[in-house]
């Protein structure tokens, strides 16, 4: 692929030679690459919404065509039954739901959607969060129905997804409301009571009238009062709880220090002397409470992002009724119901195979992630997915929630896996809280012993300033600050640990199909060897390929309009060979060179290496030749240099054929591949690399990648994957940029780095302070300078890395 | 000196008292939800669609 190649003036994907698709923007025609994206483009432009390429800031998915069976998959989102779980009745007519977005890239796309939504009548409200990618709609259902909004969003390119907004997220942003207003407490405080502080402080070195100095203090006091009692409240609860279930935390020295520098101060105020500690009870809990704030909403913002990609409900599945198959919403199966499942799909509820034979993959339940064959007889599970061939299932038992309590389970593990440093961060965090209270008793003892008088205030400074949330912000921070960081360029992060190995990483499997390559055969030429013209062709063989599920078929269907087709009779599959089928009284076959028995040596010697011959023949001899290839991700062949160059070694395992497979390894530069492997042969060769002391990092898209994915040290998959490949993988590729690849691990390597910076700090700032503390000679507004300065150091260092 | 310190000190809790109401209302009015988008949409001109669809529409009735 030469960069001179023109690209789609909508996705910049490169235009296929000989493709002619052409939209006027802004009096201009652009050429597209296939018929998807110029009836976007044109959707766009016919609604005066052109200002959106202009303002643009990254490419939007491929455009895609909006195809009738589509749109009466959309109409079940009418039913009222499907939108009992997702849509609230806001008044008679009036509706209100929570849209799932796909394909959002810039701030662009937003604008695009709103505007385009709110042109629409009956639409009342369109709001969609930038973050989060979500739409909340509502709308007139008298006037325009759900299935119809769903549509239009499907004009401009994009997907959309009704979700249930009520579970989680009213549950998120009413914990994220109660957090912002503990800060905003802390913060209006702090700032208040810092500033009396200034005034004491410069009263205590020039003089200041007793009377005036108690003044300053008792309002101090009143001032800090919202934040003892309330802002600093969870940290109440938090020791509490560890208290309860005999361990200690971090919040129990917290605490601690809250509630004794407030009853000491207090004490201090009343009697009008001794030394007061507002400015530093406000200043702590307000950094404490905003640091944990952002680390919840980094990981929150990870939680939402895999939400998006796990989107499943409402599930739908396809009867087979009297040999028609149909869509219907999966609350409405009954047992006994014949349905069919596809592959790379979740099967819709618990059932037995009556036709087919396949291999599901049943991690859900097992929390393994491995083909398990079945047979007819065999019993499947709702949730699992089928990963291998079609299956004619009876439906043994309906349970609505089954998959989606499945989803949940795979949340659950993303959110729960804490990196390992992290782990040890909080252990050591653990043990050096006990040795302080320790050491803090037997210091209060000995002061005592010797002077009374100092033992409280001495206690008290070496509780404050070794707190150790400096310590325990040291891993959350530089997590959280890599992870929005990588968010933000469209790197997900699904797992914990994936930094941590991320980091160590020294080699790098590929798979080819949809990873190095676009995944999308593109119908490059095409080669007529009888009297009928090129468009004849490609129609006749579009026509042909309806009804097929083969990827190739897509090719040929995206270059073709939809009128244009011609109804097929007496269609057949050949699985392995190709589609045969009668028109208008003919018959016809497309398929392999096997198929039409004819020698290739009519064809042209010019033509590309690695791709795909499709014939097209009649009864008596060949029609057409086309030809079809697989492009290669133009960022591949950079991302395989910068890996070389950085000593990490890179292989490519693929299924495909020797001849396929090597003109891409070269193309790429990739010296080590292997060609024609099956899921295990992968599985196998990555062990063998694993064996020999490499990390290995397996980036790839399909269902067979999924086992693979999961026995790699840390996987990524692609966006556009399937969704066993990204639920079994650690980092999800929504950018679909190659390049972000090593984006991730020079983050991996450099959060590793700020982490142990952080830790290092936090260890020698507090094995530096603690004797001087204990010894009494640190006054207490060093104290409190010390430990914000120390927690400031760990988050600001962390801020590095976003 | 201590009759306007007093004066003072009253005025910042009341201002606090009224910051923090401010902030509250904000936070209830969803305000703080999305962070980055109103900051996107400033920059796109919302008011003047090129080819008013519907308006068309309506004037050719």
């Amino acid at each position: 692929m030469s960069s001179t190649e023109k690209t789609c003036y909508h996705c910049a994907l490169p235009v296929p030679p000989g493709a002619h698709y052409l939209v006027d923007i802004d009096s201009e025609p652009r050429e597209m690459c296939c018929r998807g994206c110029q009836a976007v483009a044109q959707t766009i432009v016919d609604n005066g919404l052109a200002d959106y390429y202009r303002h643009r800031t990254a490419m939007p998915a491929v455009g895609q065509e909006v195809v009738p069976e589509e749109v009466q998959k959309l109409a079940l989102y009418d039913h009222p039954g499907i939108q009992k779980s997702f849509v609230r009745q806001e008044g008679e007519h009036v509706r209100e739901a929570s849209l799932i977005l796909e394909g959002i890239t810039c701030a662009a796309c937003i604008w695009l959607n709103e505007r385009h939504l709110k042109q629409l009548p009956g639409i009342l409200q369109v709001q969609v969060n930038y973050a989060t990618h979500r739409a909340r709609i509502t709308w007139d259902d008298q006037a325009i129905h759900l299935s119809k909004i769903l549509e239009e969003i499907q004009l401009l390119g994009y997907n959309a997804h009704p979700f249930n907004a009520e579970r989680q997220e009213s549950l998120r942003r009413q914990r994220k409301a109660k957090d912002l207003r503990r800060i905003a407490i802390a913060g209006l405080s702090a700032g208040q009571v810092m500033m009396l502080a200034v005034a004491l402080y410069a009263g205590a070195a020039f003089g200041i009238e007793a009377s005036t100095a108690a003044l300053l203090r008792w309002a101090s006091l009143i001032l800090t009062l919202p934040v003892v009692f309330y802002a600093a409240l969870p940290f109440y609860y938090s020791a509490w709880n560890a208290l309860l279930g005999r361990r200690l935390n971090m919040d129990v020295p917290v605490t601690l220090a809250i509630v004794g520098a407030f009853v000491g101060s207090v004490w201090s105020t009343s009697h009008g002397s001794g030394v007061v500690y507002y400015d530093a009870i406000t200043m702590f809990s307000l950094f404490l409470l905003s640091s944990r704030f952002l680390e919840h909403s980094a990981q929150e913002k990870s939680v939402e992002a895999t939400e998006n990609l796990l989107k499943l409900a409402p599930a739908m599945a396809v009867r087979v009724e009297n040999g028609q198959h149909l869509p219907v919403p999966v609350m409405e199966l009954n047992e006994g119901d014949a349905i069919l499942s596809k592959p790379g799909e979740a099967i819709a509820a618990d059932a037995e195979v009556i036709e087919g034979e396949s291999a599901v993959d049943e991690a859900l339940l097992t929390g393994e992630s491995r083909p398990v064959p079945k047979r007819v007889g065999a019993r499947v599970i709702a949730g699992s997915i089928n990963l291998e061939g079609p299956l004619l299932l009876r439906v043994t038992s309906v349970g609505e929630n089954t998959v989606l309590a499945g989803i949940v389970r795979l949340l659950d593990r993303a959110v729960a896996e804490k990196p390992r440093l992290a782990q040890l961060a909080d252990r050591v965090a653990g043990h050096f809280t006990v040795g302080l209270l320790v050491l803090a008793a037997v210091v209060g003892a000995a002061w005592w012993w010797q002077e009374p008088g100092r033992a409280f205030e001495t206690v008290l400074a070496m509780l404050v300033v070794t707190c150790p949330c400096a310590l325990s912000l040291a891993a959350p921070a530089a997590f959280a600050a890599a992870g929005s960081h990588l968010l933000r360029h469209g790197i997900l992060l699904t797992r914990g640990h994936a930094l941590e190995t991320m980091a160590k990483v020294s080699h790098v499997v590929f798979d080819k199909t949809g990873t190095l390559t676009y995944g999308k055969p593109v119908l490059r030429r095409i080669v007529t060897l009888a009297e009928l013209d090129e468009q004849r062709c490609l129609a006749l063989a579009a026509s042909l390929e309806q009804a097929s599920e083969h990827p190739l078929a897509q090719s040929f269907l995206s270059r073709i309009a939809h009128s244009e087709l011609a109804p097929v009779q007496d269609a057949r599959n050949l699985p392995g060979k190709g589609v045969s089928g009668a028109i208008a009284g003919l018959r016809y076959s497309l398929g392999s060179s096997a198929m039409s028995g004819l020698p290739s040596a009519e064809l042209p010697s010019d033509l590309p290496e690695g791709a795909t011959l499709v014939w097209l023949c009649d009864a008596q001899h060949a029609l057409a030749v086309f030809v079809i290839s697989d492009g290669l991700r133009p960022q591949a062949r950079e991302l395989v240099e910068q890996f070389k160059a950085a000593g990490v070694r890179v292989t490519m395992l693929s299924g495909d054929a020797v001849d396929a497979v090597s003109h891409i390894a070269t193309e790429a530069g990739i010296e080590s591949w292997h060609a024609a492997q099956r899921p295990e042969d992968k599985l196998a060769k990555l062990r063998e690399f694993q064996q020999r002391g490499d990390v290995v990092a397996m980036v790839g898209d399909g269902v067979n990648d999924a086992p693979v994915l999961a026995g790699a040290d840390v996987s990524i998959a692609m966006g556009s994957g399937t969704q066993v490949a990204r639920a079994s993988s650690d980092i999800v590729l929504l950018s679909e940029n190659l390049l972000d690849i090593q984006r991730a691990l020079q983050t991996g390597h450099a959060s590793m780095a700020v982490m142990r910076q952080n830790l290092a700090w936090a260890i020698v700032y507090n094995l530096l302070a603690l004797p001087f503390a204990a010894a009494g000679m640190i006054p207490p507004w060093l104290a409190s300078i010390g430990m914000s300065v120390s927690s400031l150091v760990v988050v600001l260092n962390a801020m590095r890395l976003r | 000196m201590t009759q306007t310190l007093f004066f003072l000190l009253g005025m910042a809790v009341v201002m606090v008292i009224i910051a923090g109401a401010g902030i509250f209302w904000a936070i209830k009015n969803g305000q703080f939800d999305d962070m980055e988008g109103p900051a996107q949409r400033i920059l796109m001109d919302d008011d003047d669609p090129r080819i008013p669809r519907y308006a068309d529409s309506k004037l050719k009735k």
